[in-house]
């Protein structure tokens, strides 16, 4: 049995968490490159080479409360838990309709829970800061049964007339359900505070008081600066993770990136020399879904039954803030 | 050389013979998109042990051949 050294903390083991239940939700519209094509100086080739996407789904009338609600029922109906059960709820989102309530506050209310529920903004790495909050109240004993919720409209803070930014993103949710256990077994979580190479503004000033100039509410980005970041954080942490937890690359079951361009995932494939079959990838199909992506893959995972108890994962994820994270899981 | 160097590092990126890489030839000329620069520029900060800010290596070999001999002064 190998010693989960993250785990002994004080006296005796403690438990953190373990998955029982994964769901995920995409918005029925499909916008291919094509479509996009008509209105943007851009092409399906040129958008397929350069991030790796056919397709992506967009929100016609759905919030990401909404979209996020319907990813938990999902994962509650998957784990056989009924939301009364529910001690905690996070949902990790930078596109919620409103700044009050939260996304998961709604979620709470349309479930019919009571547990106490809060957002997380860490941008794209949203969903593994969440998952690394709510090992927090497991260890502490806070929580038996919780739902870590990524939900996003991303389509809501385009620039769409930004080639640039526009086609990268799609809206989608993902949930897990998590109950007491050993699933948790370490995790990492950078941040390095800036604001040149991604900025999204909030756009919102009613203030006539204020003096200085509000900018537009819509996602700016530098691509080779956030490229260079995402390869340099993504193969640093995998690295790291596995070293610090003896375990070897190749023990690695699958290996869950954010799914922001397929160039990054290919680039950590290369330089790490894992094998490209177990980056599990639905970008083409889903665009950059945000702080959704990873909950999603992992749920379309475990419903093609890809994932045996105990397989060993890695989730990872990097984006604005600049934020990153990297998570080890025992399924 | 600092243009061999660079040549080595292209190598494994470009679809070209080597030999057809002179100063002038662009970055366009060698097929390599902006995320592929990217990578390229990583690989050579390790060989040259410098800093290279992509926007300013210029469009051709040449351009970047003086950025990182000046980089290394």
């Amino acid at each position: 049995m190998r010693l989960l050294i993250n785990q002994q903390v004080g006296k005796g083991k403690v438990v953190s968490f373990r998955i029982i239940g994964t769901g995920s939700y995409l918005p029925s519209k499909i916008v291919t490159n094509d479509d996009l094509a008509l209105t943007l100086d851009t092409s399906d080739e040129w958008i397929k080479q350069r991030v790796g996407i056919s397709q992506r789904h967009i929100s016609t009338d759905e919030s990401a409360a909404d979209m996020g609600y319907k990813a938990a029922l999902r994962a509650l109906e998957m784990g056989g838990v009924s939301p009364d059960e529910l001690d905690l709820i996070i949902a990790a989102s930078i596109t919620g309709d409103t700044i009050c309530p939260t996304v998961a506050g709604l979620v709470q209310k349309k479930l019919g829970a009571k547990c106490v529920s809060f957002d997380i903004n860490s941008a794209c790495s949203g969903f593994l800061f969440a998952l690394d909050t709510a090992a927090g109240f497991f260890e502490r004993g806070k929580a038996k049964k919780a739902l870590v919720i990524g939900s996003e409209r991303m389509s809501k803070i385009l620039d769409w007339d930004d080639r640039s930014t526009c086609v990268i993103f799609g809206d989608g949710a993902g949930a897990v359900l998590l109950e007491a256990g050993d699933g948790y077994v370490s995790s990492k979580l950078t941040t390095e505070g800036e604001d040149d190479v991604i900025k999204i503004p909030s756009g919102v000033n009613n203030s006539p008081f204020y003096e200085k100039e509000v900018e537009k509410g819509k996602v700016f980005m530098d691509g080779q600066e956030t490229f260079k970041f995402a390869v340099n954080t993504i193969t640093k942490e995998i690295t790291e993770i596995a070293e610090e937890n003896d375990i070897s690359l190749d023990e690695i079951k699958y290996i869950v990136p954010h799914q922001a361009n397929i160039r990054i995932i290919q680039y950590a494939s290369k330089r790490l020399h894992i094998p490209g079959e177990k980056f599990c990838v639905n970008i083409d199909r889903c665009g950059n879904t945000s702080a959704a992506s990873i909950p999603i893959v992992l749920d379309e995972l475990c419903r093609m039954n890809k994932l045996k108890e105990g397989d060993f994962v890695i989730l990872s994820a990097f984006g604005g803030g600049l934020s990153s994270a990297t998570t080890l899981i025992k399924w | 050389m600092t243009i061999e160097k660079i040549k080595n590092v292209l190598a494994d990126h470009v679809d070209m013979d080597l030999s057809e890489i002179t100063s002038e030839t662009t970055f366009q000329d060698m097929g390599i998109d902006s995320l592929e620069t990217v990578e390229i520029m990583m690989e050579l900060e390790d060989e040259f042990g410098v800093e290279i800010a992509v926007g300013e290596i210029g469009k051709t070999v040449g351009s970047l051949v003086s950025y990182i001999d000046s980089k290394k002064e």
